[in-house]
């Protein structure tokens, strides 16, 4: 059994995985990162097109040319990483067991562990479509690396359920290609991927997204042949008499993404409901030194976002290893954060009670878009600790925000708050 | 070449009786019309190994079944497939159903299944199944049942057939028999196939097969059962449940597999169409609320699947195992619930049967009895891991993440006596792909490494063979053939 001795380990080599060990790297630790691919770079290679970057560097970029950069850095810097390398446990002493052909059995001892697995994609299975179980159904990111890493198409005739932001943009690449996308089909009343790859990608194809319907059939025994199509209600029933039936040999599923959590349990960190672990203001989980950024803490509309978040988190974990590793540390005291009206979940979900006079990065989605509405932070007792006001809100793209509580006033005794987002009472409005 | 015995059908049934011949020195083949053995009924099943009580007195399939769960010991013991006898419950929430559990219990004791114990103690039902619905007020307890994998099972069958002799022709849809002389021929689509005997273990088409000999004395209908597979850990449970069963079934239960997933179904629908293994709207919403009178918290947001089974319900309602009057030609039709639990007993009925007309039963001096266990990266100690890299690195190359299988597995199964050409078979074998991301990550490798072991390209890889293809061409190919043909940008 090959045996690493690291102050830090990173799971994963994705956009958040690199710019977590490079920033813990810098603060002069010894990192090691460990990939399950057969090389760096993560889901970002296969996005090979451009919008990354903007944030970051202030540069339009494709997928890889982005995480080359950081992929150059961890080189520069000589971060030392495993690939194809599959970790299969992590206990709560932090040890970490992992798997490759050179090495046989790894065990890598770490003082803090950062989790950056990324995300998947939900699944048929996961949103239970009925009808037969054909060949030629596949999420929208697999059919991308098919197409994209592989140099394979998957089919001719697409229908693409979802409108979220891999499937549109898979909806161009494969119209690129010359294939025959018929229709995006959303069951909300809009999209719900970014506004620009709406029009980027299906308006300035003219393919027809078709909102208000779901995918309720699939056809075909062996391939399939088709989908039928409803339209659904307001609590997504579908309304009988509404069917359509659209031929294609192809059916994508563009219908969410899910936090990899399947190492994070196995870990023993808690979950929330976002299926991401819990998390603190320093985005450490329910296990010391267990860190947690990017997608495998919360789906982020935008690499560029994740990148933020991994930095803080290489920062935050390299403070760990200096400062509070191998220290008794009394019982933290923290205050929870609640999701209230209109908001799906927030993070971090729990605040040092320490860390009050900083400023605090607060990010959540809302569940429904709105428009001209007010975003506030209460405490237990409904008193306002923060408020500021949103012309729109959408469930696509993420808020964030960054608070210093202790200017805002916050009660020493406070023990929740509750984040919500509603629309603005009219005295507010005649204000704008 | 004429064989001395032809079984058509690979499902569970077929197999078994394959296997169970192959310990005789006879020249036995098995002839499957799909890509793949254990694809029909046996792959779309509860995997329940039933304690015997179920089936009406009248019928022989209750005295199979009770026979046949107490072979499940020797069987497991030899062929090393996944089972575990965990018990089930039939879950009574009304008083008048008390006495039905009553009567239910005193003819299965009298019949000799063991151990049934009617539990009036709801705090102890419940400690012993927590998720049940605190509505039971008793249930009908048998230790004896058990759950299995059956299309592993049946694979299990199928390899140790094959070290004993056996030949497997897939992709063999028997299209003619004809039969003088004691000689049957089999005109199938891989060619002729002669023998001497012929076991008709052909599930929803073995009507039509006995047709074929002249033998049209029963009818098979095809009765279609709904699933909801849920993530493992998303529930746990102890037991079997069912609820008190109706006149066509024994209901919508709630089960755990033998991997730790949970499921919920089948229904029960007539249907005509034998090739009709969708599921549907109303089917998915009858099983759900069928299941949540037994757990009212079903994991609805952990669902990863959902697929249908069919069931070859023949008109009299019980198994036609018959040594018919077509000399040689034995029927094993209708093999409806508990086909599964029946089938070692089934099989041994097929061995008087053949003794019965005359077939020398010899043991061969070199039948093994034992299918070892397939090596399984979970199974291993950290220790035993780290050797057995050494020894083939393919351990190490983690293909399906959910189950948390290596290359080395795959390969495997590719190599099998039984091998899988597909990426279904690979999935029914060691799994990849049955867990929650539904083969979206582990998809693109396995069809590298099908093509790769079995020398052909990625779009000849199927997910079950003839037009189940996944891939249409490279990249580039639309627009190469468009410009071909001319057609204008």
């Amino acid at each position: 059994m090959n045996k690493y001795k690291v102050d830090v380990v990173v799971i994963g080599s994705g956009a958040a995985g690199l710019a977590s060990a490079v920033e813990a790297k810098k603060a002069e630790l010894s990192v090691l990162i460990i990939e399950r691919d057969h090389e760096l770079g993560g889901i970002t290679l296969q996005c090979i097109h451009n919008g990354f970057g903007l944030k970051e560097f202030e540069e339009e970029l494709t997928g890889p040319e982005y995480i080359q950069r950081f992929i150059n850095e961890v080189k520069e810097l000589k971060i030392p990483y495993l690939l194809d390398t599959m970790v299969f446990e992590i206990n709560k002493d932090k040890y970490l067991y992992a798997v490759n052909k050179q090495e046989g059995l790894i065990e890598v001892e770490a003082k803090a562990i950062i989790l950056a697995m990324g995300c998947r994609e939900r699944t048929r299975g996961a949103i239970n479509i009925p009808g037969f179980r054909p060949s030629g159904i596949y999420t929208a990111g697999q059919a991308q690396r098919f197409v994209n890493i592989e140099g394979y198409l998957p089919g001719n005739t697409f229908v693409i359920l979802g409108s979220g932001d891999i499937g549109m943009i898979m909806a161009r690449r494969l119209t690129w290609e010359g294939c025959k996308v018929k229709a995006v089909v959303e069951i909300l009343p809009y999209v719900s991927g970014l506004l620009r790859n709406q029009v980027q990608c299906l308006e300035d194809y003219e393919i027809p997204l078709i909102t208000n319907y779901t995918v309720t059939k699939i056809h075909g025994r062996d391939r399939i042949k088709g989908v039928t199509i409803s339209k659904v209600d307001r609590n997504f029933d579908r309304i009988v008499g509404s069917e359509k039936f659209i031929e294609c040999d192809t059916l994508l599923l563009s219908v969410g993404l899910i936090p990899e959590n399947e190492l994070t349990l196995q870990a023993g960190v808690e979950l929330s409901k976002n299926g991401g672990p819990v998390v603190d203001n320093n985005l450490e989980t329910s296990v010391e030194g267990i860190f947690a950024c990017g997608n495998v803490l919360q789906v982020h509309d935008l690499v560029d976002l994740v990148t933020a978040e991994a930095k803080r988190t290489g920062k935050v974990a390299a403070e760990y290893v200096k400062s509070r590793y191998d220290k008794e540390i009394k019982a933290r005291e923290t205050i929870k954060l609640v999701s209230g009206d209109n908001v799906n979940y927030v993070k971090p979900d729990l605040i040092n009670k320490n860390d009050l006079s900083n400023d605090i990065i607060f990010t959540f989605r809302v569940s429904y878009p709105d428009r001209r509405v007010l975003i506030q932070f209460k405490d237990e007792e409904n008193s306002i600790i923060y408020k500021r006001k949103k012309i729109y809100v959408i469930p696509s793209e993420m808020v964030e925000l960054s608070i210093n509580l202790e200017k805002q006033g916050i009660k020493p005794d406070c023990k929740t708050i509750t984040v919500e987002v509603i629309p603005r009472p009219e005295v507010l409005i005649e204000e704008d | 070449m004429i064989f001395d015995v032809i079984v058509i059908g690979g499902g569970v049934i077929g197999c078994c009786i394959a296997r169970t011949l192959s310990k005789y020195d006879l020249n036995i083949c098995l002839i499957e019309k799909e890509a793949d053995i254990a694809n029909g009924t046996t792959k779309g099943n509860s995997g329940v190994v039933h304690a015997g009580y179920g089936a009406p007195r009248e019928h022989t399939r209750r005295q199979f079944c009770i026979k046949g769960n107490k072979l499940y010991t020797q069987a497991v013991e030899e062929l090393n497939f996944p089972f575990q006898r965990i018990g089930s419950f039939v879950v009574a929430v009304e008083d008048n159903q008390i006495k039905f559990l009553e009567e239910e219990r005193k003819r299965g004791i009298e019949d000799g299944i063991p151990g049934l114990e009617l539990i009036l103690d709801k705090e102890r039902i419940k400690y012993m199944e927590p998720n049940l619905t605190n509505d039971v007020i008793g249930v009908l307890h048998a230790p004896t049942a058990g759950i299995v994998s059956p299309y592993e099972m049946t694979f299990a069958l199928a390899e140790n057939a094959v070290i004993n002799g056996v030949k497997f022709f897939l992709n063999a849809k028997v299209k003619k028999i004809t039969h003088q002389d004691y000689l049957f021929k089999l005109k199938t689509k891989a060619g002729e196939f002669q023998g001497r005997n012929v076991i008709n273990a052909a599930g929803l088409y073995a009507a039509k097969i006995s047709k074929m000999v002249g033998l049209d004395y029963f009818e098979l209908m095809p009765r279609k059962g709904e699933y909801i597979l849920f993530d493992r850990n998303a529930m746990h449970l102890n037991k079997v449940l069912f609820p008190i069963p109706t006149k066509v079934s024994k209901g919508i239960l709630v089960c755990p597999t033998i991997h730790g997933n949970t499921f919920v179904g089948p229904n029960a629908q007539n249907i005509t169409d034998k090739k009709d293994i969708s599921t549907t709207e109303a089917g998915l919403k009858e099983i759900i609320e069928g299941g949540r009178q037994l757990v009212p918290n079903l994991p609805l947001r952990a669902s990863i699947k959902n697929f249908a089974g069919l069931r070859a319900v023949p008109d009299t309602y019980d198994f036609v195992i018959d040594n018919t009057d077509v000399y040689g030609f034995i029927n094993v039709a209708g093999i409806l619930s508990p086909g599964l639990t029946s089938c070692y007993a089934i099989a041994e009925r097929v061995e008087e049967y053949l003794e019965l007309i005359g077939v020398e039963l010899k043991t061969k001096d070199d039948y093994n009895p034992i299918r070892p266990k397939p090596e399984r990266f979970k199974d291993f100690s950290k220790e035993q891991l780290d050797g057995k890299i050494k020894e083939d690195p393919a351990w190490a190359r983690i293909i399906c993440r959910c189950e948390m299988i290596p290359e080395k597995e795959i390969v495997d199964a590719i190599h099998n006596p039984v091998g899988a050409k597909t990426v279904d078979g690979i999935k029914f074998r060691c799994r990849p792909g049955m867990g929650r991301c539904g083969g979206g990550f582990c998809r693109p490798r396995v069809i590298e490494i099908l093509s790769r072991e079995l020398g052909i390209t990625y779009q000849e890889v199927t997910k079950r063979g003839e037009d189940t293809y996944f891939l249409i061409g490279k990249t580039k190919d639309i627009q190469l053939r468009n410009i071909e043909e001319g057609v204008k940008e």
